[in-house]
């Protein structure tokens, strides 16, 4: 089976496209969904982009959480989809109570646009079972409001449980608590993370690598992990 | 026409990257009175008519729901005026 992963495009949306890209390099069809619908067109699999949806007005995600399509998102993701939410899609997750925790703005106040190093944490989520436990890996980062944060018993439930999926690796770019870069629900199927794994799947075009100019193509694993989720699930 | 006026704050364990740089704008100014700043939200709800106990705890439910996020931040208070 060919694995159909949606895209779902809000107001603001900026990376739609490069996800929808990621989705086809990595060997399933993207699907474009729109915000203010509530179908989501028998898809397998979701991604929710970065980009400022509405402005990031009241707060980053807040007003996209509760668009018309997020309320089969939410029945989708109790059912088990595989949901990734990128930079402005995982604040969208936190609003929407898909993911526990919250962003507030960068420690140091300034927009940041960096290829980030991060190592892998948890392989048994939906979208991470394609790399090693440990894994180091470089995608773009670039965002305003990335400081990840929980109560102390939030994070400590989190370590617990295993559901720190990535962890900033030499710098911390945005003061959130205990280096952490992404999470994931309980289930696993569910995962947010700020950085942007969509911006490093196709040579030419990703980070910088030792061995050339723009070769990283370390986000392609979230891809092809989900694809295999999806298919395994099929089988 | 009264206004429901409802303040969010962010939760004063967490960092305020506004608020301290506002306190940054304060020391350069040589103002060095305050121990510290701290920026929040203030929304108005504005009401045609009276304002019923209805009103209110639909201000109060919005407020915990959509106005804040209890991860984050805090509503300090929610007062008509007049």
């Amino acid at each position: 089976m060919t694995a159909r992963i949606g895209v779902v495009t809000f107001p603001g949306s900026l990376d739609d496209g490069d996800a929808q890209r990621a989705i086809r390099i990595a060997g399933a069809e993207p699907v474009a969904l729109w915000h203010g619908s509530h179908d989501l067109e028998g898809v397998d699999a979701l991604v929710l982009p970065g980009g400022f949806s509405y402005g990031d007005y009241l707060r980053a995600g807040a007003i996209a959480a509760l668009a018309p399509i997020m309320s089969e998102v939410t029945d989708a993701a109790g059912r088990g989809m595989p949901v990734l939410g990128i930079c402005n899609g995982f604040q969208m997750l936190v609003e929407a109570h898909l993911l526990p925790g919250g962003l507030i703005r960068n420690a140091h106040q300034q927009f940041i646009r960096r290829d980030q190093r991060l190592r892998v944490e948890s392989t048994s989520t939906a979208w991470t079972g394609d790399f090693e436990p440990g894994q180091e890996i470089v995608v773009p980062l670039k965002n305003a409001d990335g400081g990840y944060v929980a109560s102390e018993a939030e994070l400590d439930r989190l370590e617990g449980e295993g559901r720190v999926a990535f962890r900033y690796v030499g710098v911390n770019p945005n003061g959130s608590l205990r280096d952490i870069a992404g999470i994931a629900n309980e289930r696993g199927n569910v995962v947010g993370l700020m950085p942007h794994p969509e911006h490093a799947t196709e040579p030419g075009f990703g980070p910088d690598t030792a061995a050339a100019m723009r070769s990283g193509v370390d986000g392609l694993p979230f891809f092809t992990s989900a694809i295999a989720a999806v298919v395994a699930a099929a089988a | 026409m009264p206004t429901i006026v409802v303040d969010v704050m962010p939760k004063a364990e967490l960092l305020d990257p506004q608020g301290k740089a506002v306190a940054g704008a304060f020391a350069r100014l040589g103002v060095d009175e305050f121990a510290g700043v701290r920026i929040g939200k203030r929304f108005e709800l504005a009401v045609d008519g009276d304002v019923t106990d209805e009103m209110l705890a639909t201000a109060k439910r919005v407020a915990g729901d959509i106005l804040s996020n209890s991860v984050i931040e805090d509503v300090v208070s929610i007062e008509v005026v007049e």
